[in-house]
């Protein structure tokens, strides 16, 4: 009786989660799916076939896209790890105990703007005639205005300020768990500060680097509004393709056959990242 | 809690009550086309009748459309070429009683051409509510000399020019090369050949090409800090800026400015027919003309409606056209099934060639 | 201190440390002969972590000098010193296995491949652990990961090595078992052990030296055998082994003997402190240990009664039974608890609770301050 009604809790804790997961998960996916297995035969008439996503392999500029989108990502991944871990280890490590939730916070302010605003923002310092040309311009150190928006650099840069707050979490809160006797502990035995970095440090923080690096990753290789806003004439993201494949060329067939792709793509990519690192989803992810 | 609940029951109430004595008026239309006042006095003169405004453009009004398959909305204000082929692939509008509609006053050359778009088996499914053009602007005083489309892509301009990577500036390339696009909407292979031309003509304009603006706003901001000195426009941006500044005004390339005019059209499981005939006929009265082109500054598609724009809008206007560049006009034809495509196809090739 | 002619592995001179305004460390001194077991006593916060980290480097004193054999350190990073440290946590590396975490300071300190293998081999062997080398570290009892926690500073042959209370975080049972086999290992590799602690049975069993650290300073250094016996100062007294404590005021003191007044009429004689001669009036604390007090039954006439100096009457409220080492309180008349040491045999002999019965203890025995 109990037991019965232990299970009937359980199940009934359960269902909102499991609700959410194929109601708005895994039934949108299914009919994504079947939408990106139709082709277009003749106006309202549809067939089922691979066309999409032959389509998507036989057009250079699909998958040069999508490439380009993942290395970006990856590039952007790696600079946020670059930068999220000495802030990360900051927080965790040196700085006290009531400084470390101000940090905390500080870190969390970007996020309490929206995307397009933040976008906003970065433009009106950027642009030819913004924040930053007209200071240097003002302060003799350059002739004439710089235009340092619409190119990649400045798409990378907007992507990694959007999502390094992602990488800081986990890794604070890995590095949050390791006793500073560790840290001491590989001085005193002999190494000096790079060694107990990449010996101790690191190998210690893998799971939360591996962690963000997934959640980075993700987020910036699926993210649209950064790219397009501050992306130059030759910026192509691949979020965009799929956007105009639904919405300009009333193509959603391929436009599900995209997102499929970019699905499969960053799971590629983190399955082979899982790989070289030695770490598996339940020992990242899920730990943090 | 204690407040929460009978606020929730009120909520409720209303809205059965809303469901019961008034009637809910869904637009899905342009930013502008529903300015407050208007929707105001048009509450007052029908009380029972409430306007529920969704703002989009042409590309998602049929994508939002299309998702439900025509239900979600009781009136929709996509432009004249973008009915057709969107009603025999998607089947998301109705056509229209023109006995509900008050044509007494429209423009008739403006009916007439929308009409003609927008039959499908005897059926009209729209008829015109504004129409403005697209174009180029230019700051006089910087680019004194400019007038055509290909003049983006003058070495002159260099790093200083903008346009859209949509379909307008497709065809205004293709117009300026000599081309007539829609002529060759029938023969598909022929707007092929043509896209082609066009999209080699860009890719090496790219250099040229600041950067492509993605709305209004940006290009505003462009054009006002001096950033670029042209650019491919809407007439309604450029009449702004004039506002602002009276060395910018609207250019009506040599090859004619491409004119769209947005409709009005009923999605087919819309459930307020009558009141969206009653919203029709309401801002097609020439007062309420007055009023909205203030608020979308484009003309609406009555009888002398130059006159019913406002002074400033008027002085944009007149420094913009010359009766010339009117009769020169070029109505956006129709768009046949699969050109979209051919169009996108190309768009993103110009945008993943590396150029400047 | 014994006089060693040997030049001693770890010699502090007045180190002192400031934090601000708090004196963590005031003024130590002190040097260890070579092999020896030493071991720094105190209550927590008394300062005897912060010394142990200024002797591993983490800290740097505010004054005074740090030599190990001969050399001053002061300027040296941790990293550098050859003094090793067993962490309270042990620190073991949790992302290496048993082997990786023994051959990380060989690996820092650049030894060949060849050597390293033998140099594991060898500290695990004498750890009694060959088998464990490739064994995780979460797959370890608590004792193994001792051994291997102390077998990681070994293998780089420190001068010191300083262990932080590592067994604090062991059961009883394991830490009585360690206590008798960190005292093997350190006869073993006749290395010099600086041990920490503040539990005084620790520092007691296992060191050939003891300081009692208090308030930053060392109160006494001496054997274990001189601290009990021979304490110096009340806190001393006091913190190792167990004492019966009055307080009172000094009416008569010599030479060799001294009488307190302890406020409830009753006149105990004790032991002056060495050196010190006490005035009449001087507020005093007396102890007296346990196991120095004996237990008669009241209407028995203890015959070498008149060779006690001290005697007080009173009842037995209970009785904590532990096999030899039996313990009786004692309610006096005044209703003050005290302790005494008796051997319980389970005869019908043996006192009850209730009982009357007579306390007397040597005045030799009892230690005034």
């Amino acid at each position: 009786m109990t037991s019965d009604a232990k299970k009937l809790s359980l199940l009934l804790l359960f269902i909102p989660f499991a609700l959410w997961i194929a109601l708005l998960i895994v039934l949108p996916h299914i009919g994504m799916f079947e939408l990106s297995l139709k082709e277009k035969i003749a106006p309202r008439v549809y067939e089922y076939s691979l066309a999409n996503y032959k389509n998507f392999v036989t057009e250079p500029i699909y998958w040069n896209t999508l490439l380009r989108t993942g290395g970006v990502s990856l590039l952007v991944t790696f600079l946020a790890l670059l930068i999220g871990f000495p802030v990360a280890y900051y927080i965790a490590k040196v700085a006290g105990k009531r400084s470390k939730g101000a940090l905390f916070l500080l870190c969390l302010i970007p996020l309490w703007v929206s995307d397009l605003i933040r976008a906003f923002g970065w433009i009106l310092l950027l642009r030819e005639t913004g924040v930053i040309s007209t200071a240097l311009q003002a302060s003799g150190l350059i002739d004439g205005p710089i235009e340092f928006l619409y190119n990649d650099a400045t798409v990378v840069m907007g992507l990694v300020y959007t999502v390094v707050l992602f990488m800081i979490v986990p890794l604070v809160s890995t590095l949050d768990g390791m006793d500073n006797e560790m840290i001491e502990a590989g001085y005193n035995l002999g190494g000096n500060g790079f060694t107990v970095l990449r010996r101790i440090i690191i190998p210690y923080a893998m799971p939360g680097i591996v962690a963000g690096c997934i959640v980075v990753f993700m987020l910036s290789a699926g993210s649209y509004l950064t790219p397009i806003l501050l992306g130059g004439k030759n910026s192509s993201w691949f979020t965009e393709q799929i956007y105009d494949q639904f919405i300009t060329r009333y193509n959603w067939e391929s436009g599900a056959a995209f997102g499929f792709v970019l699905l499969i793509f960053t799971s590629f990519v983190v399955w082979l990242g899982l790989k070289l690192s030695g770490q598996t989803l339940s020992s990242t992810v899920a730990k943090s | 809690m204690k407040r929460i609940l009978p606020a929730i029951v009120a909520t409720l109430a209303l809205s059965a009550a809303n469901l019961a004595s008034a009637e809910t008026l869904r637009l899905l239309t342009w930013g502008s086309y529903a300015p407050d006042n208007i929707i105001k006095m048009f509450e007052e003169k029908y009380p029972d009748i409430e306007v529920e405004v969704t703002f989009s453009n042409n590309e998602e009004m049929i994508a939002k459309l299309r998702a439900t398959g025509g239900a979600g909305f009781d009136l929709a204000q996509p432009s004249h070429d973008r009915i057709y082929a969107a009603q025999l692939e998607y089947d998301i509008y109705k056509p229209l009683d023109l006995s509900k509609i008050d044509m007494s006053n429209m423009e008739a050359k403006l009916l007439d051409g929308v009409k003609e778009n927008t039959t499908i088996d005897g059926g009209v499914y729209a008829v015109p509510h504004q129409w403005g053009t697209s174009g180029l602007m230019a700051d006089k005083s910087k680019a004194p000399d400019f007038s055509g489309w290909d003049d983006l892509c003058n070495a002159q301009y260099k790093g200083k020019t903008s346009m859209r990577l949509k379909r307008t500036i497709l065809l205004g390339t293709a117009f300026s090369m000599g081309e007539d696009p829609f002529a060759a909407y029938s023969d598909l292979d022929k707007y092929q050949g043509i896209l082609d031309k066009v999209a080699d003509k860009l890719i090496s304009c790219k250099e040229n090409v600041k950067a492509y603006w993605k709305g209004g706003d940006d290009l505003q901001a462009m054009m006002l800090s001096g950033e670029i000195v042209a650019s491919e426009t809407w007439d309604s941006t450029a009449y702004k800026l004039f506002a602002e500044n009276e060395n910018i005004v609207f250019i009506p390339p040599s090859t004619g400015a491409l004119a769209w005019i947005d409709t009005f059209a009923l999605p087919r499981k819309g459930k307020a027919d009558d009141a969206a005939y009653k919203w029709i006929n309401f801002v097609m009265q020439p007062e309420m003309v007055k009023l909205m082109s203030a608020s979308t500054g484009a003309m609406a598609a009555v009888k002398g409606a130059k006159d019913l724009l406002p002074d400033d809008k008027k002085a944009a206007v007149n420094a913009a056209f010359s009766d010339e560049d009117v009769q020169n006009l070029k109505f956006f034809a129709n768009i046949p099934p699969g050109v979209e495509d051919m169009e996108g196809k190309t768009l993103e090739k110009i945008k993943a060639a590396t150029g400047g | 201190m014994n006089t060693s002619t040997s030049v001693p592995d770890l010699e502090c001179h007045q180190i002192s440390k400031n934090f601000g305004s708090v004196q963590a460390v005031d003024q130590v001194s002190f040097d260890i002969p070579p092999g020896s077991f030493f071991s720094i006593l105190g209550p927590s916060g008394c300062g005897k972590t912060t010394l142990m980290r200024m002797i591993a480097g983490f800290e740097s004193p505010s004054n005074g000098d740090i030599r190990i054999k001969g050399q001053s350190v002061l300027g040296t990073p941790p990293n550098k010193r050859n003094v090793k440290m067993v962490f309270q946590h042990l620190a073991l590396f949790p992302m290496m296995n048993v082997y990786d975490n023994i051959a990380y300071g060989l690996r820092c300190n650049g030894v060949k491949r060849a050597d390293i293998d033998r140099k594991v081999g060898d500290v695990l062997e004498r750890v009694a652990l060959p088998d464990l080398a490739k064994r995780e570290i979460h797959q370890l009892s608590g004792g193994q990961k001792q051994r291997i926690a102390i077998a990681r500073c070994m293998v780089l042959d420190p001068d010191v090595l300083l262990l932080d209370e590592p067994l604090g975080a062991l059961d009883l049972k394991l830490r009585e078992a360690m206590k008798i086999e960190l005292k093997l290992l350190q006869h073993q590799f006749n290395t010099t052990f600086v041990y920490i602690t503040h539990d005084q049975s620790e520092a007691l069993v296992m060191s050939d030296h003891v300081a009692v650290m208090n308030e930053g300073r060392f109160e006494q250094i001496g054997t274990p055998q001189t601290l009990y016996h021979k304490p110096a100062t009340s806190f001393v007294a006091g913190f190792v082994g167990e004492s019966n404590q009055w307080r009172g005021t000094v009416v008569d003191s010599t030479t060799d003997s001294i009488s307190v007044d302890v406020g409830t009429g009753f006149k105990a004689i004790a032991t002056p402190p060495p050196g010190a001669g006490l005035a009449s009036g001087s507020a005093v604390t007396v102890f007296v240990r346990p196991e120095h007090i004996s237990v008669d039954r009241a209407h028995h006439a203890a015959a070498d009664a008149s060779a006690k100096t001290n005697e007080l009457s009173g009842t037995i409220d209970s009785l904590l039974f532990n096999g030899a080492n039996s313990r009786v309180l004692v309610r006096d008349l005044t209703g003050e608890l005290i302790e005494a040491d008796i051997t319980l045999t389970g005869g019908l002999d043996d006192p009850k609770p209730g009982e009357s019965v007579r306390l007397s203890w040597h005045a030799a025995s009892a230690l005034c301050f």
